[in-house]
């Protein structure tokens, strides 16, 4: 039998089959963060439960963390008294239940699909769940990685388990290498827009061809981050020598218990000949920067495209493309290219890694930020990101072109902390959405890639990165 | 109880993809609360300002022009909507709002995996239909205010006790709704299966079960 990788994490996992399909499957990493927990830790609470098993768990603030916090910051310095109340009370929770957590006062916390992988809480053929739809990024170290509502959150706690139905297989192939300037954010974007939100629905995406192979598991991590943004819930990429060599140095375990490991990490790739329900190819070489116009991730263009007209569009489509012109403030215009910016955000689990930070910032190196510009902000996705951006001078940089250097959380992704947009400001984001309101009530999202959101702050509007 | 029946006022959202974002926004998931959501429900679309958790709607500018604040619908049990409906976000508050505010059933033509799975949890049950039989559900919504039927048993869906179509959900599912059953009390009954699965593991998979610290 030919299974795909998605098949093998699968069984690997089963613990039963139930008669009408929906199965009970082992979850060997459980991350938890502020907001998807504390009713979940209720839950348990009200049923005299403990979790099944203290060291699945890992748990960091991250979503509604302020930003500007400087070293000696304590939880009741944020100013918002109810996401202090909401950090507090996981505090007392991972106290009170035994649960291992990288608290705001950490130098290791941050978002936790960044921190995860880089403490080396992610292993390949690991499953992982969170009570956070971006959980797929994982899935990047040939994980079964998907997010989770907060019943199933309580679920895991309570039982180590999940219930849920098998997903059909899905294969994207991204063939060649991009253009410089061209990056795994404008890939994904790319594919979305081909696919559409609900083009990986019901199914695990499973990502590779020889750009992936090519990619480093930052890009890769990109990727599967996004992964949810396409409608699936998970997506995977095999384990290879990369995938290796990222574990050696970020996990903990012993000489001998990776030697043991490795003959089964190797095994974490689809067979030949396996079955998928659905693939595409896509031609990597011929991407170029992508950035959204609209309010859902699909509504993207290339970065000096044309605005579709709504008259592009099947009768049932027109609506949903006017609506979101007249939210993004796009009557009149043809191309994104003339459009102000106010805001620029560096940051979030999708782009928030060192990679991510050293693109951008040989984009801005010895540049300025544009006097149109209100506010640039640059937010390392945790805080060993951010320690070793200062090693390189990455700091440094940002801050002489007039960034603003924050400190890990998920910051301006979300509207939940005080960074956010005021209505009808307009921002180059390095975020997953572009939903009406993400960033704060009536802000207009573009979605781009590190290198085109640092080009944005400093000409103040989207150019050519060539 | 057992519940078999839905019946009662159908609101239309005619739009494709709504995220969860738009049936809660982030704001009010700073709430360690499992209730208390119903006012939030499409915030973004039923106000015409900005609210902050712990405002109730008697303390907002409301938008006349959204359906929700509109007679009948302002009490509806059923809403209708079309493709991909709850993308996004994971977050259960979006299926909380909506259980708050008295919805009980939600009919698309698609759905988001993580929503549509929470859906089950809180007893909201979302109808998968087909685009035409959604299609024909707007077409009759226009003429007056429409009232539908759902027999959970039958997987039914009626209009004047005449049947618009039948749908498919998985039964496991249903009957978590129809006998308000928990999930976990449910697996917990194969304790001595988990843990005999997790002791096989603890030998052929060392490495998962490190103690970190």
């Amino acid at each position: 039998m030919h299974q795909t990788l998605y098949d093998k994490l699968w069984d690997e996992h089963l613990v039963e089959t139930a008669a009408s399909g929906e199965s009970l499957i082992y979850i060997d990493r459980h991350y938890l963060h502020e907001v998807t927990s504390p009713q979940a830790f209720e839950g348990l609470r009200d049923k005299h439960l403990s979790p099944w098993r203290l060291s699945a768990n890992v748990a960091t603030p991250d979503h509604n963390v302020p930003t500007q916090r400087g070293s000696a910051f304590q939880v009741e310095a944020i100013q918002d008294e109810i996401a202090k109340i909401q950090v507090l009370e996981l505090d007392k929770n991972c106290v009170q239940f035994g649960i291992h957590q990288f608290d705001i006062t950490t130098k290791e916390q941050g978002i936790v699909h960044v921190m995860g992988p880089e403490l080396g809480f992610t292993l390949p053929g690991m499953t992982i769940v969170c009570g956070d739809s971006h959980t797929s990024t994982h899935g990047a170290f040939g994980c079964l990685a998907m997010g989770i509502g907060t019943s199933e959150v309580e679920h895991v706690l309570a039982t180590q388990c999940l219930k849920i139905s098998k997903q059909k297989n899905m294969l994207v192939r991204f063939d060649g290498q991009p253009q410089p300037g061209v990056t795994s954010k404008d890939v994904v974007l790319h594919l979305i827009k081909i696919i559409g939100t609900a083009g990986g629905t019901g199914h695990a995406i499973e990502f590779s061809g020889s750009y992936i192979s090519a990619a480093s598991m930052e890009a890769r991590m990109t990727i599967c981050n996004m992964a949810i943004e396409a409608g699936a819930k998970v997506g995977l990429i095999a384990v290879d020598n990369q995938t290796l060599d990222y574990i050696k140095i970020h996990s903990q375990l012993s000489e001998t218990m990776l030697e043991e490991a490795e003959i089964f990490w190797g095994s974490l790739h689809t067979d030949q000949d396996a079955h998928f329900n659905k693939s595409i190819t896509i031609d990597v070489t011929k991407i170029k920067p992508q950035v959204t116009w609209g309010t859902s991730p699909e509504m993207t263009i290339d970065f000096d495209g044309a605005i579709p007209n709504s008259e592009d569009f099947e009768i049932d489509q027109r609506s949903n493309v006017e609506l979101a012109k007249k939210y993004m403030g796009l009557e009149g215009e043809i191309n994104l290219l003339k459009l102000k910016f106010d805001k620029v955000f560096i940051g979030s689990c999708t782009n928030s890694r060192i990679e991510d930070l050293r693109a951008a910032a040989e984009v801005v190196e010895g540049k300025q930020v544009a006097q149109s510009i209100i506010e640039a902000i640059v937010v390392p996705g945790s805080g060993h990101v951010k320690a070793q951006a200062e090693e390189e001078g990455l700091d440094r940089i940002f801050i002489e072109a007039g960034f603003s250097w924050r400190d890990p959380g998920c910051s301006m992704c979300l509207g939940m902390n005080p960074d956010q947009l005021s209505p009808y400001e307009r921002c180059a984001s390095t975020s997953n959405r572009n939903f009406e309101g993400r960033q704060g009530n009536l802000g207009r999202t573009h979605l781009m890639s590190p290198i085109m959101a640092a080009l944005t702050a400093i000409t103040g509007n989207i150019s050519n990165p060539s | 109880m057992k519940i078999d029946r839905i019946k009662g006022i159908v609101a239309t959202l005619d739009r494709d993809n709504i995220d969860t974002d738009q049936i809660i926004p982030t704001e009010y998931l700073k709430s360690i609360k499992k209730s208390g959501f119903g006012d939030y429900l499409f915030d973004g679309w039923r106000y015409l300002d900005s609210g902050r958790l712990g405002m109730t709607s008697s303390q907002r500018k409301i938008n006349p022009e959204f359906i929700l604040n509109q007679k009948p619908y302002s009490t509806a049990d059923i809403l209708l909507t079309r493709d991909n409906f709850g993308c996004g976000s994971s977050r259960e508050h979006a299926v909380w709002a909506m259980r708050d505010f008295g919805l009980k059933a939600v009919i698309a033509s698609s759905f988001g995996d993580i929503f549509y799975n929470n859906c089950f949890k809180n007893s909201v049950l979302p109808i998968q239909i087909s685009k035409q039989a959604i299609d024909s559900l707007f077409a009759a919504s226009l003429d007056a205010p429409l009232t539908l039927e759902v027999d959970l048993i039958k997987k039914e869906l009626m209009m004047n006790a005449e049947l618009i179509t039948l749908f498919d959900v998985d039964d496991m599912l249903l009957d978590r709704i129809i006998h308000n059953l928990d999930d976990i009390d449910i697996t917990l009954k194969d304790k001595n299966l988990i843990e005999s699965f997790e002791n096989e593991k603890k030998t052929s998979r060392p490495w998962i079960f490190l103690n970190h610290d």
